[in-house]
């Protein structure tokens, strides 16, 4: 009854608030305010990623698919799922194994260990670039090790894959680390007093436990590792059909004034772009839902215990 | 399945948690590890269980004849309850109690059927029958730990250890399942340690109480024992409320650093209509909406404080009013003596001899 009451009075008191609000009703400030930032986020967001697709076909949709049919855009289009079939996979695993260890030990260097996974969203991407070219280019510490031994690093796959692995490091580790920490350890103690050995104690508990900001960390991360620019753009060193990746080439028919095809490959990864924060969206409604389902309908402490004697 | 810790210690760091600690749990019994915050009660229940190791010098653990001392937390077969249950918050009430058993080595792993009737029995056990398929943020607090309790005797421990069982539940529930907890130990007659920091719960439901301060034991015993023949001034502080007679009487002296205690329901409140005899003290308050009336009374000569429990009955009796003043006669007093190695130890006080007449 009393619950009932209390939930009444929940619901009165949020239909109120709705009403005025908890600045009150200085109606021509609020229209103003919302104005400026409806005009703010049509300029700045909107109007970019339209226009991305109105200059894609300005030569009508004939031209924008003739852009995909050349071997450079396809090659482009390959490597770019290459690399982030491998760097995604690469840190998601990273990802997990550096968050478990933060968040569920505790061990000397594991603050410095936290602030190493932070590194590449400080350090500019060319300059991560430029590390890789400095330790494996011709004149790198490693560079005559390599062509010894007939090895290519940079201005090859392997440097654009390293590059990309640098640089998409973070997203996977930053989204799991608060929600392990959050979780704690009781259930894996739980699990081990249960007879469980530690890989069943991580497959059976500590991972589905971050199932969704895991899924969450990897498409953040495949996001960034396909449309990365700096970082890939120095080690690559723009050879067509061999290590040009999508946003590369967009650059190089951008300054060929090819604009059609330009931003018709542009319109691929801003393509990637609206999924990914589709797909963003869907995760964290079912994450919240997940959350609400487990917490939701909590019944009151009230079953009845048979005193049995 | 007997327990017996002998000389464990065990650092943090630079902080000592436990002192060279012994403990002796006899089979079957239920023992409470009570303490304020601090003490090492957890910690000394995290090392049974082997969730943490004692320090490398330290001493051993047995269960029954069998050392433990360096087992892992899966060879030491002990049911553990954690304070907020630790459920899996992904598996159902079911998968829970069943993952003891799940995450068997093939050859030992139960079959299906079996697994499925074991959680049934267990379900039933714990009385909440037709929860299994119910995730546990669908349960309320005192559920949740039965579903714990039933997780953790699916595998058949050896002993069984709960980490302040009662904590996270609200007084009512509490109480409630405190009863029933004690209940449940007798059917099923597992040796079971139980950690709390409230003193009035390890003496309601503990065969054996062992009582811990700074990292040691202080004292060990049944319940009564502790309540009636506390050890140590600590002890008679933390077990049940008590006044501390600052001053002393006037044929008992407190000296130096001895300490004189009266439990309030040994303070009796003589007619006060009569010339009042006794310690003589002024009614401050009187609060009687309870089982029991307490009074609160300042001692005239010195203003100290002095809560007394008195029956109902006793109470409409008197018939007290705040700013009377009344005579006091303390049916029981404990003093506690340094002696010569600098331990505070209780000295067997005739009592009579320090009750009645004086100011």
């Amino acid at each position: 009854m009393a619950g009932n009451t209390s939930t009444l009075h929940g619901r009165a008191a949020k239909a109120v608030a709705g009403k005025s609000g908890p600045h009150g009703s200085n109606t021509p400030l609020r229209y103003l305010l919302i104005g400026i930032a409806l005009a703010f986020l049509l300029l700045f967001l909107f109007m970019p990623l339209a226009s991305i697709f109105a200059e894609a076909f300005r030569k009508g949709a004939g031209a924008y698919f003739e852009s995909f049919d050349d071997p450079a855009a396809i090659h482009a289009i390959k490597l770019t799922l290459i690399v982030a079939a491998i760097s995604v996979p690469l840190n998601a695993v990273f990802g997990l194994a550096g968050s478990w260890a933060i968040a569920k030990y505790e061990f000397k260097g594991k603050s410095f260990l936290t602030t190493l996974i932070d590194l590449p969203f400080a350090v500019s991407p060319v300059i991560a670039g430029l590390i890789y070219i400095l330790m494996f280019g011709a004149h790198g510490w490693f560079g005559p090790w390599l062509n010894q031994h007939d090895i290519q690093i940079v201005f090859a796959v392997p440097g654009i894959v390293l590059a990309t692995l640098f640089v998409t490091f973070p997203f996977v580790a930053r989204e799991l680390i608060p929600v392990m920490q959050a979780q704690g350890n009781d259930e894996e103690y739980a699990a081990l007093t249960l007879g469980a050995s530690g890989w069943q104690t991580f497959r059976l508990v500590t991972l589905p436990n971050v199932k969704w900001p895991l899924f969450y960390g990897v498409i953040l991360c495949n996001a960034r590792a396909m449309g990365e620019f700096g970082a890939v753009s120095v080690v690559s060193g723009h050879i067509r059909e061999m290590t040009n990746t999508m946003p590369l080439h967009v650059e190089i028919l951008y300054n060929e004034y090819n604009f059609v095809a330009a931003f018709a490959t542009a319109s691929a990864l801003a393509l990637v772009a609206l999924f990914t924060l589709a797909l963003k969206s869907f995760i964290e409604w079912r994450a919240a839902s997940a959350q609400k389902f487990r917490e939701g309908e909590r019944l009151p402490d009230n079953t009845p215990l048979h005193q049995t004697s | 399945m007997s327990i017996t810790a002998k000389n464990i210690s065990k650092h943090f760091g630079a902080t000592l948690a436990l002192d060279n600690v012994s403990l002796d749990v006899t089979d079957g019994h239920l023992v409470a590890l009570v303490g304020p915050s601090g003490s090492g009660k957890t910690t000394l229940l995290r090392i049974l269980a082997g969730l943490e190791n004692a320090d490398r010098d330290s001493g051993s653990i047995h269960f029954h004849d069998e050392e433990v001392t360096h087992a892992s937390v899966r060879d030491r077969r002990v049911g553990m309850v954690f304070q907020h249950y630790a459920l899996f918050r992904h598996m159902t009430v079911a998968k829970n109690i069943a993952f003891g058993l799940r995450v068997r080595r093939r050859s030992e792993r139960p079959s299906k059927a079996e697994i499925d009737q074991r959680v049934e029995e267990l379900l039933g056990l714990v009385q909440l029958e037709g929860y299994g398929n119910r995730l546990p943020g669908q349960l309320s607090g005192g559920q949740r730990q039965r579903v714990a309790l039933a997780r953790a005797l699916a595998v058949q421990p050896r002993i069984l250890l709960l980490d302040e069982p009662f904590g996270a539940l609200d007084a009512k529930v509490r109480k409630d399942l405190r009863r029933w907890l004690r209940q449940f130990h007798e059917q099923i007659g597992l040796t079971t340690v139980f950690v709390t920091h409230d003193q009035e719960e390890a003496l309601e439901l503990a065969d054996e109480v062992v009582v811990m301060r700074n990292a040691a034991i202080e004292q060990v015993g049944s319940p009564q024992e502790v309540f009636d023949y506390p050890e140590s001034p600590f002890v008679i502080e933390f077990m049940g409320n008590v006044n501390q007679v600052t001053h002393g009487l006037h044929n008992l002296p407190v000296q130096g650093e001895d300490a004189l205690y009266v439990r309030p329901h040994d303070i009796e409140i003589l007619d006060a209509k009569a010339e009042p005899t006794g310690i003589e003290a002024r009614v401050q308050h009187i609060f009687s909406a309870g089982s029991v009336g307490r009074v609160s009374l300042a001692r005239t000569s010195t203003n100290e404080i002095f809560e007394a429990e008195v029956p109902r009955s006793e109470l409409d009796r008197l018939a007290l009013q705040p700013g009377q003043t009344v005579g006091l006669r303390f049916r029981h007093i404990r003093l506690f003596k340094k002696d010569a190695a600098g331990k505070q130890s209780l000295v067997e006080t005739d009592a009579a001899e320090a009750i009645g007449a004086g100011k």
